[in-house]
């Protein structure tokens, strides 16, 4: 068997939940999220940085965790597909956009392209136009759906994310506000 | 038969069309994306060990001696494997049965597989291959077709004709006589090199064997496999290992695409079972993006020489092949892909008269299998090129030329296959005005063209890939008195969407929406045999089985229902979670009671639908059954391009995809097929090259995701899908295949569209920036000899 290195302890928050496992000062936060948490939601589809499918985000940024190694992550908020609804009662618009457009075929990208998409909707203060969506999500390769469907469905969902928005910031005048019906 | 599906297809058509047609959430896409969905690589059981393959870093090489004991010695390895372990060799098509698990005695391409480990974890497993001491005697590596065709040194061992791996020469009317006769005769070399599939999930594979209890004594063998063809396994697993087929169960995960990748077996899945069969553990192998590269089984390079006679008018009079295909070191689907790279070119125009001949040969590199549009996304290439050379020499506008071929509805090809319905000239029409190509074509400047294309593909084969007589397809539907239906099917979802369809079908005939049924797919033990996920026939043969066994229950629910109301059955139909009386709609009950009064009048509700093929469909010659389909997809593509003649990069702006898919089911995702397809050739045509070099002994100088070069986001040109229905009475509701048939015509759409922007062919793939920049300067040099006129009137600059 191969001799293990000492194992460092690693303190983490993963998907908000505070974390601590010891991992080999070797493995990639990869290897850790898929084989010693169970968070299999990040895909491994080259182990060396070239399709994107393990993207996850580090303190809000698009990281590739196949290329970074779980020491890195010491400190940090570490988001994974796995927490990309929390907030968003079970199901981000970003995923419900995806399912209505059949924006995911095999599936294996989509979560890795959910976390880049994500940081985009996110930082991006209006819906986002088709050359901004390619810009962003250049680092996913996709195999199956000539990326058609995932752009559709990405400016889709900041549509609606900017809808809902502005129908909240005009919320006062809203009589569908359950709290304002009440009164 | 009495309960011909198609004849309930057409009562179907009239009734209430209440899912059909629509656009639908996948059935299982939400759990993909929260990250909840176990593909192969998830899985994980107590005591799980990691495998790892050893494999060959020369191209031809006998193998002297292994010797295992290094590895076994080191602590956390628990069993080691060699070829000797697999003496039985075998192949996915039956007649070809030409390898091995591991190698034998010789390595035949490098990474062919000659040992295997399995360990605690990856990295002892890694460090025990490396301890493998292989001594090989190094061969010459033969890895030009030709080249090895002449040789006396025979590559696979099994090969009953040297380096000939298969010839197929077939003669359809009277060629010379149509070559002779023609007002012209286009000819052209084209050289296709080979692609690969790329599926972003690797192959994986995990097998355990339980024993005692229900699985008794021997054992039952599980094998969790990322392939699309669960049944073929099967039976290659029990032949290879001999284990009988009832000790044995396969089960297809959630796949992570396959595109024609995944749909043999390859040494890992033999390997797992071995070492699980030894160690009592279960083991998982899961290959390196390396790996993926090299064990390939994608489109085959192919050289194909083409005479192509037209009369003055554009008729086509005869075509003349001559295909040599390089076929890497094993057989593969090879004898199908040698038969197909001729016979399915055959549509959609009448050819006056054919022949082709093809040869296949044995080489020193990873072995060539089927990659969506298997055989004919090469040759179609050719024929495309050769017919927008004709539309020029004839001064014929492309479309026109090819309108003027098209054989129409329920034609006989020249090759005797039966069409049935046949959209080609409506996908015409739609590309041609989608396109503005009758405005722009003539008006885009120097440097920007248009280019036309067509094709037609296959709906599944008639033939089953070992002879049998039994349904191609078989589905099993039950009902629960909740309300809801389960359905069970050997098919592979691949991505392609598959369980959706079957829940389209299911839920159309029973009046339930989708998120009421249940599909559970692709596990031997507990679903009918199904022949897989390969030849585009899952929509139509899977469909019509599933629309059989579902129409049996609709007519027992309907039959229940009416009964009880005491109307004739005709009034009864079931929509929206419904039972509804036609002529009295406020009349109705939940689907759920409708179901409980059926079960109470026959017991259980389950039905099982199966399907075959028709026989009577295909030419009555050696090889005429091969490449005959029940039903036969049509496609054109035009392709907008933009070429830089300083930098030689061709930009492919927009690519309109009209593709005659019969039905659509669920239209979005027929329009993601399409999609999918068009995005795939035009990978092909501009990007992607599967080769190795000889000059290094036979390594592959890219096998990564970042050298073989797959199109970005960025790269991808804008996809516009245009759904055209030619419904085919052979299909479910008339379906008919959109998975492969939009892949064709986008290479010579491509071409085509260069040559309309700059003036050059390219007749060899990829059409690389040295490519276009050799060919521009031809160009140049002929223009200034005076031999040819500027393009679209434009005087270039000479070099």
């Amino acid at each position: 068997m191969s001799s293990p290195s000492p194992a460092s302890l690693l303190s983490v928050r993963i998907n908000g939940e505070p974390v601590q496992v010891a991992v080999q000062p070797h493995h990639t936060l990869l290897e850790v999220l898929r084989y010693q948490l169970d968070l299999i939601g990040s895909k491994q589809g080259c182990d060396k940085g070239d399709c994107g499918a393990c993207t996850v985000q580090i303190d809000g940024e698009p990281q590739l965790a196949c290329l970074t190694l779980a020491i890195h992550a010491e400190g940090r908020d570490v988001t994974t597909v796995e927490g990309l609804a929390t907030g968003h009662g079970g199901v981000h618009p970003l995923q419900d956009a995806f399912d209505r457009w059949d924006a995911a075929q095999c599936g294996f990208c989509t979560p890795g392209i959910l976390m880049s998409a994500e940081a985009l909707v996110r930082k991006t203060p209006r819906p986002v136009t088709d050359p901004e969506v390619r810009a962003a999500l250049a680092g996913n390769l996709c195999r199956c759906t000539g990326y058609t469907k995932i752009i559709d469905a990405v400016i889709d969902a900041s549509r609606l994310m900017h809808t809902d928005d502005e129908t909240a910031d005009g919320a006062g005048q809203a009589p569908t506000r359950p709290a304002a019906a009440a009164q | 038969m009495p309960d011909d599906p198609h004849h309930d297809a057409a009562e179907a058509a009239d009734h209430d069309n209440w899912q059909l047609g629509g656009t639908h959430r996948k059935v299982d896409a939400m759990e993909r994306m929260r990250g909840i969905t176990r593909y192969t690589d998830d899985l994980k059981l107590p005591g799980l060990l990691h495998g790892k393959i050893k494999r060959s870093p020369h191209a031809h090489a006998r193998i002297v001696s292994i010797d295992t004991s290094r590895a076994l010695a080191i602590a956390g390895v628990h069993a080691v494997v060699t070829g000797r372990d697999f003496p039985i060799p075998y192949g996915i098509i039956p007649w070809t049965p030409d390898e091995n698990a591991l190698a034998v005695d010789k390595a035949l391409y490098v990474g062919d597989g000659v040992a295997a480990v399995a360990a605690v974890d990856e990295e002892t497993a890694i460090e025990a291959v490396d301890a493998i001491e292989v001594e090989y005697e190094v061969l010459p590596g033969l890895f030009d077709p030709e080249e090895s065709l002449a040789s006396d040194l025979q590559i696979n061992p099994y090969s009953r004709k040297g380096n000939l791996s298969k010839k197929v020469e077939l003669e359809f009317g009277d060629v010379e006589g149509g070559l002779s006769g023609a007002h012209l005769v286009v000819e052209g070399e084209y050289f296709f090199e080979g692609t690969t599939h790329a599926a972003i999930e690797p192959h994986c594979a995990v097998a355990h064997v339980e024993r005692g209890g229900s699985a008794g004594d021997d054992g039952l063998l599980t094998v969790w496999s990322a392939t699309q063809v669960s049944h073929y396994l099967h039976r290659e697993l029990s032949k290879v290992l001999e284990v009988p087929a009832h000790r044995i169960r396969v089960i297809q995960p959630p796949l992570g695409g396959a595109f024609g990748g995944k749909s043999e077996p390859f040494d890992l899945e033999f390997c797992v079972a071995k070492l699980a069969m030894i160690t009592g553990r279960p083991v998982k192998i899961l290959y390196t993006r390396e790996e993926v590269f090299y064990s390939h089984r994608g489109r085959h390079p192919m050289l194909m020489k083409y005479r192509t006679g037209f009369s003055r008018d554009g008729k086509i009079t005869a075509v003349d092949a001559n295909t040599l295909i390089d076929g890497g070191a094993y057989s593969s689907f090879g004898l199908v892909t040698t038969y197909y790279s001729g016979q399915l070119l055959c549509s959609p125009y009448d050819f006056g008269s054919y022949r082709f001949h093809s040869r296949r040969a044995y080489t020193n590199k990873p072995a060539c299998g089927p990659k969506r549009g298997h055989g004919s996304v090469q040759p179609r290439f050719a024929i495309e090129v050769q017919l927008d050379k004709a539309a020029v020499a004839l001064g014929v506008d492309p479309i026109e030329l090819r309108r003027r071929n098209d054989m129409g509805e329920g034609a006989k090809t020249v090759n005797e296959f039966q069409i049935g319905s046949n959209g080609f000239l409506e996908c015409l029409r739609r590309v041609e005005e989608a396109s503005g190509w009758k405005e722009r074509r003539t008006t885009l400047p120097y440097g920007r063209g248009l280019g036309v294309a067509g094709s037609t593909y296959i709906s599944g084969t008639n033939y089953p890939i070992y002879p049998n007589a039994m349904p191609q397809a078989a589905v099993q539907v039950c009902l629960d008195r909740s309300g809801r239906a389960r359905v069970f099917s050997g098919a592979n979802d691949i991505g392609q969407g598959s369980n959706t369809m079957l829940a389209v079908i299911v839920g159309e005939e029973l009046g339930l929406p989708l998120e009421d049924i249940r599909v559970l797919s692709a596990d031997t033990d507990l679903c009918p045999v199904d022949l897989g996920a390969y030849s585009s026939r899952i929509t139509l043969m899977v469909g019509n089985a599933c629309l059989d066994a579902a129409h049996r229950l609709r007519r027992k629910v309907c039959g229940a229902v009416a009964k009880r109301w005491e109307v004739p059955v005709r009034r009864v139909t079931l929509v929206e979670r419904k039972a509804i009386d036609i002529e009295d709609p406020d009349r109705h009950i939940d689907i759920a009671e409708a179901f409980s009064w059926a079960e109470e009048d026959h017991g259980l509700l389950g039905e099982v639908g199966s399907y075959n093929t028709p026989k009577d469909r295909h030419g009555d010659y050696r090889g005429g059954t091969i490449g005959a389909s029940p039903a036969y997809s049509f496609t054109s593509h035009i392709a907008e391009v933009e070429v830089d003649e300083e930098t030689g990069v061709v930009t492919v702006g927009t690519i309109w995809v009209a593709h005659d898919c019969g039905r659509a089911l669920s239209r979005r995702i027929v329009e993601g097929q399409m999609e999918g397809s068009a995005y795939m050739g035009f990978a092909e045509a501009l990007m992607e090259q599967h080769i190795v070099d000889p000059d290094h002994g036979g390594v592959h100088p890219a096998p990564s995701l970042l050298d073989y070069r797959i199109p970005t986001f960025i790269d991808t040109p804008q996809l516009r899908s245009l759904i055209v229905e030619a419904p085919d009475e052979q299909g479910p509701y008339g379906a008919k295949e959109a998975g492969e048939g939009p892949l064709h015509p986008s290479i010579p759409a491509i071409a085509n569209a260069i040559y309309d922007a700059v003036g050059i062919r390219l007749d060899s793939l990829p059409f690389s920036p040295p490519r276009v920049l050799q060919a521009l300067e031809q160009r140049r040099a002929a223009e200034a000899a005076g031999e040819l006129a500027p393009h679209k009137g434009t005087a270039r600059r000479t070099a």
